[in-house]
């Protein structure tokens, strides 16, 4: 395997707070990675420096061996690199359906055509596919405003998947859903993310969903990484367990 | 069949005048041209972007249609409302490109701004403009062919709303477009749009644009068929009463504009017909009932026939 993205040196303050200091980072392709750590410790900036939501004071960014540091978030997504909310971001008015239809029309660099439909049989064939996958078939035509919160979380990755990205960011997808409903968001998404080998980095604060899925762990605290490798190895660190547990 | 009940609305409003009194007919030509300008901001107010100063658009068409006239002798209608197209759409590009990257309040004021210099402006150069006067605006020819007297009124109309109706069916186009979807996700979540690979201030420049060319076309044919433009038509008010028929009418078709703009213009002339001295306090009135009764406007009672249909198949089993 070859890593698809790196960080090297990353480092971002946020006045005297230290959200990334010196981090280097390689992801791998395909790889499925959890990131964990406290709060404020740095892990959702990690995901808005790469998407460039957040400028670093230091460091660089590579994807796919070509430096991507600074660019905007437009120009990134163009890239192939997606990403999800803890809150979903979702066009609300819109249909289940016509979000979908309109995240393909973008990706296929049709958003500026102002006479043809957006809705076309190729495009609702693809999102209808889409909406199986994600087990959000009943919803289709319900505006995103009124889905129960599991049906948001899976709606706001189905739309950064329909983009076909090489590499999903995923920040806490399953903050707000019921414990029950925990198991089935990442129960529906794990497969379809492996499926297509998109390489996924997603950010948890529930360690068991972490040790359960993920395939390889990165625990953060203070805008450092403090232990990195196999979930269960990880989890059993004393450093990761004083810092998310607060166990001496 | 909702493009079914479209047509059949145009037949009803394509037949029906030359029975009507004169007075109506110019009435109505004059809420279908105005529906234009409140068209751009039905569109605009999709994307949940509300300006203050479309009339300033309207009024580029309008005095594009005087300036024709009286410095390039240009006298043929349609050749008036090309060069109108051209410079609603080369004014709103201009200020697009600075507008574009505003929001709300800020969106709104300088859309007003520039309209209010724009009315300055046509106040004040009074040998190009007319000042306070304005500028006349002779009966157009047709392709060249001068309109029967007899008929010049009812001409006037058929122009108007053939012309509206075509621009209707651009703007249904443009909703239901990459585009048009592209603006209501603006509204909904601009982070979103970009994280999508969109651009947020290009789908805005172009929804700008689009709605600009509408209010121009909209100037022109309302200063042809009144025969005579004056600065007001940049007023603050006159962008008021874009807005405030705009929210009568409501936002959820392109068709709403025109149902809003006609029932505006007979409110407004039976009000200053009975009240002449209260008339403003009669707009507001209606406005304050639409507000509370139908939020979403006149068009929202569609919605309610539609249930109302609904619920008497219902009860009708």
């Amino acid at each position: 395997m070859r890593a698809v993205l790196e960080t090297i040196g990353l480092t971002k303050f946020f006045g005297m707070v230290r959200a990334a200091e010196d981090l280097s980072l390689s992801f791998q392709e395909g790889e499925l990675v959890g990131i964990v750590g406290p709060n404020g410790s740095g892990k959702t900036t990690l995901l808005n420096v790469i998407t460039g939501y957040v400028k670093p004071d230091r460091g660089r960014i590579r994807y796919q061996g070509k430096d991507i540091t600074g660019l905007s978030p437009r120009a990134v997504a163009d890239l192939g690199i997606a990403r999800s909310f803890q809150m979903p971001q979702l066009y609300l008015s819109l249909t289940v359906l016509e979000n979908l239809v309109l995240a393909l029309a973008i990706r296929a660099g049709r958003a500026r055509e102002f006479w043809a439909p957006l809705v076309r049989a190729d495009r609702l064939d693809e999102a209808r596919r889409v909406l199986e996958q994600f087990d959000l078939e009943e919803h289709a035509t319900h505006e995103a405003g009124q889905l129960p919160e599991g049906a948001r979380k899976l709606l706001d990755v189905a739309l950064s998947f329909a983009r076909r990205p090489r590499i999903l960011l995923m920040d806490e997808p399953t903050s707000g859903v019921s414990a029950r409903d925990k198991s089935k968001v990442m129960d529906t998404l794990v497969p379809v993310l492996k499926g297509t080998g998109v390489t996924t980095i997603f950010v948890e604060h529930d360690m068991e969903v972490v040790q359960r899925y993920a395939e390889r762990v990165l625990a953060f605290d203070e805008g450092k990484v403090v232990a990195a490798g196999s979930p269960d190895a990880v989890l059993a660190d004393p450093a990761v367990r004083r810092a998310l547990l607060g166990q001496p | 069949m909702a493009l079914v009940l479209a047509l059949a609305g145009l037949a009803v409003f394509l037949v029906v005048p030359p029975f009507l009194p004169e007075w109506i007919t110019f009435l109505l030509t004059l809420a279908w041209a105005k529906a234009l300008a409140v068209l751009g901001i039905v569109l605009l107010l999709r994307g949940g972007l509300l300006t203050f100063g479309h009339a300033l658009y309207y009024a580029v068409g309008a005095y594009t249609a005087g300036f024709a006239v009286k410095f390039l002798g240009v006298h043929d209608g349609l050749v008036v409302l090309v060069l109108a197209v051209v410079t609603g759409a080369g004014a709103s590009a201009l200020l697009g490109l600075l507008l574009a990257r505003y929001r709300g309040v800020h969106f709104g004021l300088l859309n007003l701004a520039f309209s209010m210099v724009l009315y300055a402006i046509l106040l004040k150069f009074y040998a190009v403009t007319g000042g306070t006067d304005g500028l006349r605006l002779p009966t157009p020819l047709l392709a060249g062919v001068k309109p029967d007297a007899q008929h010049l009124r009812l001409t006037i109309y058929y122009v108007t709303v053939v012309l509206a109706a075509l621009l209707l069916y651009v703007a249904y186009r443009f909703t239901t477009s990459p585009l048009g979807y592209t603006l209501r996700a603006v509204r909904d979540n601009e982070v979103r749009v970009e994280y999508m690979g969109a651009s947020v201030s290009q789908a805005i420049y172009c929804s700008y644009i689009v709605a600009g060319v509408m209010a121009s076309v909209g100037g022109v044919l309302a200063g042809f068929s009144v025969g005579h433009i004056v600065p007001e038509v940049s007023f603050w008010t006159q962008s008021g009463e874009f807005v405030f028929v705009a929210l009568l009418g409501g936002t959820g078709s392109v068709l709403a504009p025109v149902a809003g703009s006609i029932v505006f213009e007979f409110v407004r002339n039976y009000a200053f017909k009975y009240s002449p001295y209260t008339w403003q306090m009669t707009l507001g009135i209606v406005l304050l009932i639409i507000i509370f009764f139908l939020p979403g406007g006149l068009w929202s009672l569609t919605g309610i026939a539609r249930r109302w249909g609904f619920a008497t198949r219902r009860w009708s089993r």
